[in-house]
């Protein structure tokens, strides 16, 4: 990092794009260029972008699997311990481990806590809820909810340099390129 | 979704026939469709139809809230239930409302999967539907406990009285079934508005409304890396919402197919449930959809091959119920049983026969119009067929819950069932309920997708030489 103390801290470099198209070249040629520290910005999901940008997998499913597992198993377990252990009742003389009996409820909290856990994963690791970050000091973010691609080279890469990083973002389609302060 | 060739204008694009229309009428752009939906809410002043819609189902609702007192005051003794029809409307109306709810996920989370991208402009308020059909629902097995105050009994906490509830039972896997069917079913729904609350919270001028928004919006900022995990998150829970919203209906037709009474205890109920389920909740989906494309002049979101294609749901989900009814009366001769074959000819001419009829003429005969385009197309009276369908699904669970129960095996246990005037205040106060909240999300949500919306435009794609160059 060059910048002085002087300086106004810097988030890092924003190039603004009008088409998918745009982002995802640039992403990918950001990418070429040795960067890691980035992120892009789109108004709706653009996986080919997650991609270019070196994101490739995400834990959700994992996470989301093991979820069901664990739903799965409380469910069943909970009732094997009331029917069994804690509160036997002898009905007609049926026996007290009536598994098939267990099936629905053991099902419903497999899809409980698995959805619970697609969901609440997703914001955790994507850290949300966040309720400051630089990139919205950008003037023009708001677009980026709206009809506008940006693409973020951030200060904290090692690459990354005021003026070079500038000039390199100015080579891709960008419509404007702006630094953005942290 | 189709291709229509740009050239044609849009005045061409109406005359055209329903599964030539494009899901989305051609000149709009990311900008617009964001505009449009976004000042539904945040430009659009407080009309007088809109106000004067949602006095009235309040008023409504507020009948709900009388009954709903003066219940929880004298008791369930105020309904018309007796021994032996101990379940009358509440039941009913549960059924019923739950079964409403269906269409939403149907729509959010089975045709997600499907790639069917028609539903990018419905499953939002679809979704919605189902969250305030769910609530009416649950209101009434809550109302029907009697002692309303008590009804966390039924879920499993452990209790200084030592007991538990009794997990073998079908009206415990309900408890179940449907509490989780009403969370997933919000997490679905909200997980779907954070984009476009950020959205929301970019565009408003209002700062009330963008802290309100931005708090909602919980920080979204559309980074690509947020959108990969939202992607999977939202697959993955319309994968699991699918067989969620199967078992839903299941399990609901397990209170009635697990017993032994004659005319519920038919191995036919599960997917019949869950057919009519969907038959109703099309319907519900219509009735809405309708008045809202209309009023919110959003014919060009909603087009009508969104209702074309809603109705053709309705009418194969319809079919799948007459079959429902007929293998009900084959089950009755085949099964060589007296007390089975009583129940059919009681059904059918006993002294409650004419709901059956009722039933027939409103869910058999009337949704075959929907076999004739001109009908589809015709948004005055598929809005009627939809709701002639409603009360339809409606009769059917009074002819399966009332007029099963009102005469089982013993002559002298024989009984009738007369609806009171407390029946009828809490079953139209839900309606007044579910219609003051419909009009409430309109208001102040985004009622269609605008992130999927985006989707659907030609300048979302990616150009092949960029989506292939690695």
């Amino acid at each position: 990092m060059t910048e002085s103390a002087l300086q106004p801290a810097v988030h890092g470099v924003v190039a603004e794009f009008t088409t998918p198209d745009g982002l995802v070249s640039a992403c990918k040629k950001a990418y070429a260029a040795g960067y890691r520290r980035m992120d892009a910005y789109s108004p709706f999901p653009l996986e080919e972008a997650a991609e270019a940008i070196g994101f490739e997998k995400t834990a959700v499913p994992l996470l989301t699997l093991l979820g069901g597992i664990l739903g799965g198993l409380s469910g069943y377990l909970l009732q094997y311990w009331v029917h069994v252990r804690a509160f036997p009742l002898n009905v007609g003389g049926r026996p007290y481990h009536s598994w098939p009996a267990f099936i629905v409820i053991t099902f419903e909290l497999t899809i409980l806590f698995a959805g619970i856990t697609a969901v609440v994963g997703m914001l955790a690791l994507s850290g949300l809820p966040q309720p400051y970050h630089s990139i919205f000091n950008h003037p023009r973010f708001s677009a980026a909810t709206r009809d506008r691609f940006f693409l973020c080279i951030e200060a904290a890469d090692p690459k990354f340099d005021l003026e070079q990083t500038t000039l390199f973002l100015q080579t891709t389609d960008a419509v404007e390129v702006a630094e953005v302060a942290d | 979704m189709d291709q229509t060739p740009e050239t044609k204008n849009s005045a061409t694009l109406e005359r055209l026939l329903p599964g030539q229309q494009p899901v989305l009428m051609p000149g709009h752009t990311m900008e617009t469709i964001t505009d449009k939906i976004v000042s539904l809410v945040l430009r659009r002043p407080v009309t007088l139809g809109w106000l004067g819609g949602f006095a009235f189902f309040f008023g409504v609702l507020n009948v709900l809230m009388f009954a709903a007192a003066y219940l929880f005051y004298r008791g369930v003794g105020i309904w018309g239930i007796n021994i032996p029809v101990g379940w009358g409307f509440a039941i009913v109306n549960f059924v019923w409302w739950i079964g409403i709810g269906h269409a939403g996920t149907l729509i959010s989370a089975i045709l997600l999967l499907l790639k069917q991208g028609w539903r990018n402009s419905i499953n939002r308020f679809a979704e919605a539907m189902t969250l305030f059909a769910v609530a009416c629902a649950g209101l009434f097995p809550v109302f029907h406990t009697g002692r309303p105050w008590l009804a966390y009994w039924l879920f499993p906490y452990p209790n200084t009285m030592g007991v538990w509830p009794q997990f073998r039972s079908p009206l415990l896997w309900d408890v179940f079934a449907v509490s989780t069917y009403g969370t997933i079913s919000a997490l679905f729904w909200f997980m779907g508005l954070i984009p476009d609350l950020a959205t929301f919270r970019d565009t408003a001028k209002n700062r009330v409304a963008k802290i309100i928004y931005g708090l909602l919006a919980m920080g979204w900022r559309g980074s690509v890396r947020h959108w990969k995990r939202y992607e999977s998150a939202y697959l993955l829970l319309a994968g699991l919402a699918t067989p969620l919203v199967l078992s839903v209906h299941t399990v609901v037709s397990f209170d009635f197919a697990i017993s032994i009474l004659p005319g519920w205890h038919t191995t036919i109920f599960p997917p019949y449930f869950v057919a009519g389920a969907i038959y109703s909740g099309f319907a519900m989906v219509l009735v809405l959809a309708i008045p809202i494309r209309r009023f919110y002049g959003v014919e060009d979101m909603m087009t009508l091959r969104h209702l074309d294609n809603a109705a053709k749901l309705m009418l194969s989900t319809g079919l799948i119920v007459v079959y429902g009814y007929t293998t009900d009366a084959f089950y009755a001769y085949y099964s060589g049983s007296f007390y089975e074959m009583f129940m059919f000819k009681n059904r059918v001419l006993g002294p409650m026969g004419w709901a059956y009829w009722v039933l027939i003429i409103f869910n058999v005969i009337t949704p075959q119009v929907l076999w004739f385009r001109r009908v589809r197309l015709n948004p005055g009276l598929l809005f009627l067929t939809s709701v002639i369908v409603l009360f339809g699904m409606w009769m059917e669970r009074f002819v399966i819950v009332v007029v099963s129960l009102h005469r089982d095996f013993l002559p002298s246990s024989w009984g009738t069932y007369v609806a009171t005037r407390w029946d009828y205040a809490i079953f139209a106060g839900t309606i007044g309920l579910f219609f003051s909240a419909m009009f409430l999300f309109v208001r102040l949500m985004p009622m269609i997708t605008i992130f999927e919306m985006r989707t659907l435009l030609p300048e979302a794609k990616l150009s092949e030489e960029v989506a292939a160059n690695d």
